[in-house]
């Protein structure tokens, strides 16, 4: 296919340029960049008027329910609600049902994006077998079979025994690493974070300790193995100041933040709002304030959406039994906006964290907007408004961080490898 | 989104709906409950103990967690109130088949049911019923997790008022494992809603919970200073487990620092009333001389729970009733 969006700013290094061009895909691939395209015969022209141009958003935590229950979704409906958020790259975490630990369900995933995906999908592979922390999984046929890291799914591997070999087995093979810090035993029952609003409510607590202690233990087994590390995502203030010593003291380890813990605190959970279960939890307001710090440096190096959908039933239960985690997919760049208009975060390292910042992660070229590079691209009308409300979503799953409420940043366009997998209907408002 | 507390519990009116915690209720409705109490205190004298107020409403007793005291006085409060009442032990039946929370109470309400009576091991449980699962039936708080045992906490404050009159100017210590209790979250609340000059809680570390200030207390780890000066003592009830857990290494080492003995009780105030939630474990929380001397006041604690669930009881119904006949145009029942 060959189409053409006109008067539009391409995005470079997460910033728009002043001089509106236009711009030509052919085959997958920008073909040309620059005024004067007009004479170009195109089955598509896009008025990109008032828009940004990006290299397509790369998301590095977002759970597809499948395999697993029909009840959170598909991989169709989830990667659309990617694409509607302007991701055309998200990777997929191990924790399906059953676990991605084996190269048959890598394949199976690869083959259901193939056929029913609306954008890439890279699946993470399980670290051990069944996520259980016991036994290695078979990690360089995983890899063979499409994985492009292997991950513990947010369960956390509770024996160091267990996670130095699977480091030094993961070195051995140069395979990357994407790890939840979390202590098991000190998270316990926790479903919270332990501190002034679970103390109030009664609610078991999951203490800071828990994760800074795990990043700890994951840093100094990465530098001793050798091993590719990229840790997330971190929920603490004091998880952002381990990381950027490890990366002072020259080790290659990245990370990442969900967007969630860039939005909200504990105080989301008043009232018992099980929405805003989470795990990590949501932890305090200066907690927010260095993550956001933390993204605005470069110390972490990607914003995931951490997008976990779940049935309207999963969040109908008291409060610890509730299934932790939020749709978050198709808001995160909005909501990444509204905190840039809000002045909390730079737009550059807003766009750098869910660009170049993840494909670095991934060992990509740094994604960008030029001649010859791969049309993975995401058309956005900063200046426009949405809101998001139950009923209008694409995603399975209803519970988002905000609701009723418009957000800045309307995702006009998303192409995939030259191809548009969404297009925005209606007038933007 | 999720209701405030106060929103969940009150009509538009203010007038109580559910009894869920002590958090979002004002000094006014928890006197109100008080005196309402009182009252209903005549009605156990009596030879025949039953007032009309709840005749023909079906209340349900839904423990998802063991009790015996509890229940108890609940489904005698119930029937002083004339109340049919239903007494459903959830740990044997519905939700060890798989049948979720939600779907066992839809299915008691379809049986008619005016007030459910919960103690469930979650916290925010009842809450959670009120708000999403059946707002239309009278939630009553019977204990969720480590949230709030409101029931308790009141029956607490008229014991306090039945003595000492006034809540102004005392100081209360709470001693023990405030971490896991939900009757100390709830004490905490109403004293500091009753006006009270200060809350103490006395205990090491390893039973408060990470940010103890965030309940409104102040926070002492030896009885010694903790007690000095102090009006009420209450005990909490120190759980077993709590050694396994790695929370405390034994139960003599925790009645030796913290079991409130004749020695420690003479650092308060001399009068100084002496509660507990119960059972008492003797010799662990409290010395045997100390629960059962002058100034313990433990046994006319049980007695006024019965009382106080009276009246939470029938003011709940109440609300709910003025409720539904504004929504619906369905009358008030008798009285």
């Amino acid at each position: 296919m060959k189409w053409r969006v006109d008067n539009v700013h391409p995005v470079i290094d997460g910033e728009p340029a002043a001089e509106a061009t236009s711009a030509l895909v052919v085959d997958g691939r920008i073909a040309a960049l620059g005024a004067g395209l007009s004479g170009e015969r195109v089955e598509r022209e896009v008025d990109g008027a008032g828009q940004w141009l990006l290299p397509g958003l790369i998301d590095l935590n977002c759970h597809l329910p499948e395999p697993g229950s029909d009840r959170g979704g598909s991989i169709e409906s989830e990667t659309r609600a990617a694409a509607r958020g302007g991701f055309t790259t998200v990777c997929t975490t191990p924790d399906t049902s059953p676990v991605n630990d084996s190269s048959a369900v890598t394949h199976l995933i690869r083959d259901v994006a193939e056929r029913n995906g609306h954008t890439r999908v890279l699946p993470v592979g399980a670290l051990t077998r069944g996520l259980e922390g016991e036994r290695l999984s078979d990690m360089a046929g995983l890899t063979r079979a499409g994985c492009v890291a292997l991950g513990n799914g947010g369960h956390a591997t509770a024996s160091s025994r267990v996670l130095r070999r699977c480091m030094a087995y993961a070195h051995t093979f140069d395979i990357r690493l994407f790890l939840q810090p979390e202590n098991a035993s000190l998270a316990s029952d926790g479903c919270a974070h332990d501190g002034l609003v679970a103390a109030r409510m009664g609610l078991p607590g999951i203490p800071e300790v828990a994760e800074t202690t795990a990043v700890n233990e994951l840093l100094m087994l990465a530098e001793e193995t050798g091993a590719n590390l990229h840790i997330g995502p971190l929920s603490c203030a004091r998880s952002v100041t381990l990381v950027r010593a490890a990366k002072e003291a020259g080790h290659s380890v990245t990370a990442e933040v969900g967007i969630a813990h860039l939005v909200a605190t504990e105080a989301a959970i008043e009232g018992y709002n099980g929405t805003f279960h989470s795990r990590p939890p949501l932890r305090t307001e200066a907690d927010r304030r260095a993550l956001l710090e933390g993204v605005e440096s470069g110390v972490i190096d990607a914003i995931v959406s951490q997008h976990r959908p779940s049935d309207k039933a999963a969040k109908l239960a008291p409060f610890p039994e509730t299934q932790p985690g939020l749709s978050t997919v198709e808001s995160t760049l909005s909501l990444g906006l509204e905190r840039v208009a809000a002045g909390e975060l730079s737009r550059g390292a807003l766009l750098r964290a869910l660009t170049s910042g993840p494909a670095r992660v991934l060992g990509l070229d740094a994604p960008t907007i030029a001649e010859d590079s791969v049309a993975d691209l995401t058309l956005v009308a900063p200046e426009q408004h949405w809101m998001p409300a139950v009923g209008s979503l694409y995603s399975a799953g209803p519970h988002l961080p905000v609701m009723e409420r418009e957000l800045p940043g309307v995702v006009m366009l998303t192409a995939v490898d030259g191809r548009i997998r969404h297009e925005h209907e209606g007038d933007g408002s | 989104m999720p209701e405030t507390s106060r929103d969940l519990q009150l009509t538009a009116d203010g007038e109580l709906r559910h009894f869920l915690a002590i958090e979002g209720l004002d000094q006014a409705l928890l006197t109100r409950i008080l005196d309402t109490a009182d009252s209903f205190i005549e009605v156990g004298e009596r030879t025949i103990k039953k007032v009309p107020l709840l005749r023909g409403r079906t209340v349900v007793n839904l423990f998802f967690e063991p009790s015996t005291r509890t229940r108890s006085t609940f489904e005698l409060a119930a029937k002083r109130l004339s109340a049919d009442v239903l007494n459903l032990d959830i740990g044997t039946s519905a939700t060890s088949k798989g049948e979720s929370l939600s779907d066992t109470l839809l299915n008691l309400r379809a049986m008619a049911s005016d007030m459910f009576v919960m103690r469930h091991s979650q916290s925010g449980a009842p809450h959670f019923v009120a708000q999403s699962v059946t707002p239309d039936v009278a939630i009553i708080n019977a204990g969720d997790g480590r949230h709030e045992h409101p029931t308790q906490a009141m029956l607490d404050m008229l014991t306090i008022r039945q003595h000492m009159k006034t809540f102004r100017g005392l100081r209360v210590a709470i001693v023990g494992d405030v971490q896991h209790s939900r009757v100390a979250r709830s004490q905490i609340r109403a004293l500091n809603t009753l006006g009270v000059d200060e809350v103490r809680l006395i205990a090491p570390d390893t039973l408060l919970p990470h940010e103890p200030e965030a309940l409104g207390a102040r926070v002492f780890h030896r009885m010694e200073e903790g007690l000095r000066n102090v009006d009420v003592i209450i005990m909490l009830r120190l759980q077993h487990e709590r050694m396994e857990g790695a929370l405390l290494p034994s139960e003599s080492e925790f009645y030796r620092m913290y079991g409130l003995t004749r020695e420690k009780l003479a650092y308060a105030n001399p009068g100084a009333l002496v509660m507990h939630p119960g059972p008492i474990n003797r010799g662990v929380e409290i010395e045997s001389a100390v629960a059962d001397g002058p100034q313990s006041v433990i046994l006319g604690q049980v007695t006024n729970g019965i009382a106080v669930r009276m009246a939470v009881m029938s003011m709940s119904m109440g609300g709910q009733l003025n409720e539904r006949q504004s929504a619906t145009g369905e009358g008030v029942a008798s009285t």
